[in-house]
C-alpha cells in the first residue's frame, strides 16, 4: 500500500462547486419554508371569523398610541423595582446559601433558619407574599418602618426571589469539587478565606446562566405588584387605561415592553451558557 | 528544635468500618526525604492528608516542631502554614492566573503586600522555568506545567516540610521528568520531604529512607537500597515483584 502525505491540500474545483451548490440549496429551502409557514399562520388568523373583533380589542392603533406615554412612565418604575431588587436578592441569597454549607456547631441555628426560610418561602405563591407584606405591614403602623405599600411589595419580591436564588447558588457551591477547598485550606487559608477567594467565585461563574434566568422571571414578576395597586408600574398603568377604555390593547403594548426588557437578558444568558460549554470542553470538562 | 521535625506515633484513621491507617509510627528528621511506597489503598494518601490535618485522626499523635498538631482544637491554619502539600490532581484554582494562584495564600494568610508576594512568586517561577506562564490561566498549561505551578504555590508559603501525594500519577509519561526535576532541585536545597510515589526508580534515587506501607501500617522501613533491593519482609518482596512485572522498576 502506498501512502502519499501532501502538506498542501489539492482542491478539486468540481468538489468545491458541489459544496457551495449544496449550501445555496440549504439556504433557499430554509428561507422558502419559513416564509410559507409564517404566511400560512398569518393567513389563518386574519381570515378567521373572529379576527376583526380581536384586532379591535387587542391591536387597536389608536389606543396603542394613546396609552404609550402612560406605559413608558410605568416602565420607569418597573426598571427601578428590579434594578434595586436584584443586588439585594443576590446578597441575601448568597448569605443563605453559604450559611447552609457551614458545619461549625456555632452556626447550627443559622443553618436551620436558612433551611426553614427556603422551604417556607418557596412554598408560598409570590402573589400571596405581596398581598401579605404590601397590605399587611403598612396597616400595622410599626414605628421606625416604612409604611409605603410599594416598598413592602418590593420587599416581598426580595423575600421570594432570595429563596429561589439561594437554591441556585447552593447548587453552584456544591458543584465546586471538594479538592478545591482542600487545596485552599492546605495553603493555610481559613474557612472564610477559602469561600471568599476560591469556592464562591467559581460557584457564581458556574450558575450565572440559571441566575440570569431567575432575573428574567423577576423582571416580569414586578407586574404582580399591580394587584395591590401600589405604584404605577407598567402593568398597573396598562390596567388603569384598559379598564377605563374597555380595550385590551394597553396590555399588549405593556407585553411588548416586557419582551423588550427580557429578550436581551435571555440572549445574554444563552451566550454565557454557550461560552461556558466551550470553556469546559476546552478544559476537558473539568471546569 | 530538638527532636525530629515530624513525629508520627500510632496514627489510626478509619472511614466508617474501613480502617485505613492502623497505627503508623514514623520519625522524619530535618532535610530528610522519605518515600512512601505500597499498593493502592495502603493508606499513603490518607497518611499525607492526615499530616496536613485535612483529615482528623482517630488515635495517635502527630508532633510537628514539638507541637502536637493533631490535638483536637489545635489551630490548624497555623500548623498548615509550615506544611506544604501537592496533590495528584494539581488542584490549581481555575479562575485565577498562575500568578494569583501563587500569591493568594502569602497575601491573605501571611499578610504580604502584593508587590512583595509577586516578586517572590516571580523568583520561584524563574527558578522552575515558568516565568513566561505567570499571566496564564491553568487551563492553558500542560499537566506537567500545572503540577510545577502547584509545587511553586506550596513553596511560596515557605513551608518547613513538603508533602507530595503521587504528584506524577496523573501525568503523561513524557511530562513526568520535568516534575521529578523540581523535586531533585528541592532536595539539593535541603527541603524536608515526604512523598507518596509509584516511581520506584525515583524513590531509590531521591529518598534517604523508604517506608513500605501495607494494610495501614509501616511494614518495612530503611534506606532505599535495602527496602527496594533486599527487602526483609515477604509482603514487601511480593509488592516489588508485582511492580517489576508491571515494568515500573
Amino acid at each position: 500500500m502506498t501512502t502519499t502525505s501532501d502538506a498542501v491540500p489539492v482542491y478539486d474545483p468540481a468538489r468545491l462547486q458541489a459544496i457551495s451548490a449544496r449550501r445555496r440549496r440549504n439556504t433557499a429551502v430554509s428561507a422558502v419554508s419559513t416564509v410559507l409557514v409564517l404566511g400560512a399562520l398569518v393567513l389563518l388568523v386574519v381570515t378567521s371569523p373572529g379576527w376583526p373583533a380581536v384586532r379591535e380589542s387587542f391591536f387597536n392603533g389608536f389606543y396603542a398610541r394613546d396609552v404609550l406615554p402612560n406605559i413608558l412612565a410605568g416602565l420607569r418604575l418597573t426598571v427601578i423595582l428590579f434594578v434595586t431588587a436584584e443586588p439585594v436578592i443576590l446578597v441575601v441569597a448568597l448569605f443563605l446559601a453559604v450559611v447552609r454549607g457551614l458545619s461549625a456547631p456555632i452556626f447550627t441555628p443559622l443553618r436551620y433558619l436558612a433551611i426553614a426560610y427556603a422551604d417556607v418561602v418557596r412554598g408560598i405563591p409570590t402573589i400571596l407574599l405581596i398581598l401579605m407584606f404590601g397590605f399587611g405591614i403598612p396597616a400595622l403602623n410599626l414605628q421606625g418602618l416604612p409604611d409605603s405599600p410599594l416598598f413592602w411589595a418590593w420587599f416581598a419580591l426580595v423575600v421570594s426571589y432570595s429563596a429561589y436564588v439561594s437554591e441556585v447558588l447552593r447548587a453552584g457551591l456544591e458543584s465546586v469539587h471538594p479538592s478545591q477547598r482542600a487545596a485552599a485550606r492546605a495553603l493555610g487559608l481559613n474557612q472564610y478565606q477559602s469561600l471568599r477567594y476560591v469556592v464562591v467565585p467559581q460557584a457564581v461563574r458556574r450558575v450565572t446562566p440559571p441566575l440570569l434566568n431567575d432575573f428574567i422571571a423577576l423582571q416580569k414578576d414586578t407586574a404582580l405588584i399591580a394587584v395591590i395597586g401600589a405604584g404605577i408600574e407598567m402593568t398597573r398603568a396598562a390596567q388603569i387605561y384598559a379598564f377605563d377604555a374597555f380595550n385590551y390593547t394597553p396590555f399588549v403594548v405593556a407585553a411588548c415592553f416586557y419582551i423588550l426588557l427580557t429578550v436581551p437578558l435571555s440572549r445574554w444568558a444563552d451566550w454565557m451558557a454557550a461560552r461556558q460549554r466551550r470553556r469546559s470542553a476546552a478544559a476537558g470538562g473539568v471546569l | 528544635m530538638t527532636g525530629p521535625t515530624l513525629q508520627l506515633r500510632g496514627v489510626h484513621k478509619a472511614y466508617g468500618d474501613n480502617a485505613v491507617l492502623r497505627g503508623v509510627s514514623l520519625d522524619i528528621d530535618e532535610h530528610e526525604v522519605v518515600a512512601l511506597i505500597g499498593p493502592s489503598g495502603c493508606g499513603k494518601s490518607t497518611l499525607l492528608r492526615c499530616i496536613d490535618l485535612l483529615e482528623p485522626i482517630d488515635a495517635g499523635t502527630i508532633v510537628f516542631d514539638d507541637d502536637d498538631i493533631s490535638w483536637p482544637g489545635f489551630d490548624v491554619n497555623s500548623a498548615r502554614r509550615n506544611i506544604g502539600i501537592v496533590f495528584q490532581s494539581f488542584n490549581l484554582f481555575p479562575h485565577r492566573s498562575v500568578m494569583d494562584n501563587i500569591t493568594l495564600a502569602p497575601r491573605k494568610v501571611l499578610g504580604a503586600g502584593r508587590s512583595d508576594a509577586e516578586a517572590q512568586a516571580m523568583e520561584l517561577l524563574n527558578r522552575f522555568g515558568l516565568a513566561d506562564k505567570a499571566g496564564d490561566y491553568p487551563d492553558r498549561l500542560s499537566g506537567g506545567q500545572q503540577q510545577r505551578v502547584a509545587i511553586v504555590r506550596a513553596l511560596a508559603m515557605q513551608p518547613k516540610i513538603m508533602l507530595f501525594d503521587e504528584i506524577t500519577s496523573a501525568l503523561d509519561p513524557e511530562l513526568v521528568g520535568e516534575v521529578l526535576n523540581v523535586i531533585r532541585g528541592l532536595k539539593e536545597g535541603g527541603m524536608t520531604m515526604v512523598l507518596a510515589t509509584h516511581e520506584m526508580a525515583f524513590a531509590r534515587e531521591i529518598a534517604t529512607r523508604v517506608a513500605f506501607l501495607d494494610g495501614g501500617e509501616v511494614a518495612e522501613l530503611g534506606p532505599p537500597e535495602q527496602v527496594l533491593s533486599q527487602p526483609q519482609q515477604e509482603r514487601t518482596r511480593r509488592f516489588l515483584r508485582r511492580v517489576t512485572e508491571a515494568g515500573r522498576l
